[in-house]
């Protein structure tokens, strides 16, 4: 399976899914007018991993912004992890950043958590 | 041209207008706005979180009249006017105000105004399970739509929508929407 890397824009954020090492990342801004294009990818990839997933998902969300439009596609990426998940081949836990001060971001990760079944784990990010 | 621009100018001063836009709201233009507004709110040191919640409020008003004009000029293309919108961001010693300002069709004016009292007479809580209850609905498309803007802005300013509907002709109305987010917590 291929790998999918893009760089950050300012309105989308860097995407890191590697097969082989059941590594699932976002990291960055998702504020595009019509997330659906952006996202529609990594759902289709998201499907294929999940025919041969691996024995551990590692599941790396760190957004510093995110719009109301992507709010949906990111729940869509959730939904597809849960699917995946409930089959039972793979580990999966949802490493969900936030900055030490940032309530609204730790509140929406707890609004994700309220939705879906995979196991949550907020990460607080301690500026130095 | 019959207008006095130092009036204009004499009126964002006393209103605290940082910044001020008429015209076609494009994806670019938001873009170069974002940025505009980023740097200001680093020059002015706020304190990440408020950087933060200023930044995702102006991303919501902003794309909601982004979607909406785009709404509207597909029913009537023809009109120049309604492809235009307005908005201003303005600070004072205690908020931030987001103001914005576009056409939309007289029609909208029930449901729009009853989505937001509704979300007006939420309490915090109630905001938070309307928020994931029309996030968890299938029928609200990643376009948009459903008001989560409107309950996401409500959520993270925890103050009221301010809006006002200005009758324009027999078809249409100028609806504004007056935002404030407070930076002064103590």
């Amino acid at each position: 399976m291929e790998i999918i890397r893009i760089a950050a824009t300012p309105k989308t954020p860097m995407i890191h899914f590697d097969h082989a090492k059941g590594h699932i990342e976002l990291r960055g801004r998702s504020i595009p007018e019509n997330s659906l294009e952006f996202y529609k990818g990594l759902l289709d990839w998201l499907e294929r991993y999940g025919n041969s997933p691996q024995a551990v998902t590692d599941v790396q969300v760190q957004l510093e912004y995110f719009n109301t439009s992507s709010s949906k596609c990111i729940l869509d990426v959730f939904k597809a992890l849960e699917g995946i998940h409930k089959k039972g081949k793979t580990k999966m836990t949802i490493h969900w950043y936030y900055e030490e001060d940032d309530e609204d971001m730790l509140e929406a990760g707890g609004d994700y958590e309220a939705i879906v079944t995979v196991p949550f784990e907020k990460i607080v990010i301690v500026e130095e | 041209m019959d207008l006095d621009i130092f009036d204009f100018y004499d009126k964002m001063e006393q209103s605290n207008i940082l910044l001020s836009f008429k015209g076609e709201i494009t994806s670019e233009l938001l873009t170069s706005i974002l940025q505009i507004m980023e740097s200001k709110l680093d020059n002015f040191e706020e304190k990440s979180k408020t950087k933060k919640k200023v930044y995702n409020v102006l991303v919501e008003c902003l794309q909601n009249l982004y979607h909406h004009v785009d709404e509207v000029a597909a029913v009537d293309d023809k009109s120049k006017r309604a492809k235009t919108a307005i908005f201003m961001i303005g600070k004072d010693d205690e908020n931030y105000y987001i103001m914005t300002g576009n056409y939309v069709l007289s029609q909208k004016i029930g449901p729009l105004t009853e989505k937001m009292e509704k979300i007006n007479a939420m309490s915090m809580d109630e905001l938070k399970a309307l928020y994931i209850e029309i996030l968890n609905n299938d029928q609200f498309s990643s376009k948009g739509g459903g008001g989560l803007g409107l309950v996401d802005i409500a959520r993270r300013t925890g103050h009221k929508l301010g809006y006002n509907f200005k009758p324009v002709d027999d078809e249409y109305s100028f609806f504004s929407l007056d935002i404030k987010i407070t930076h002064k917590f103590d």
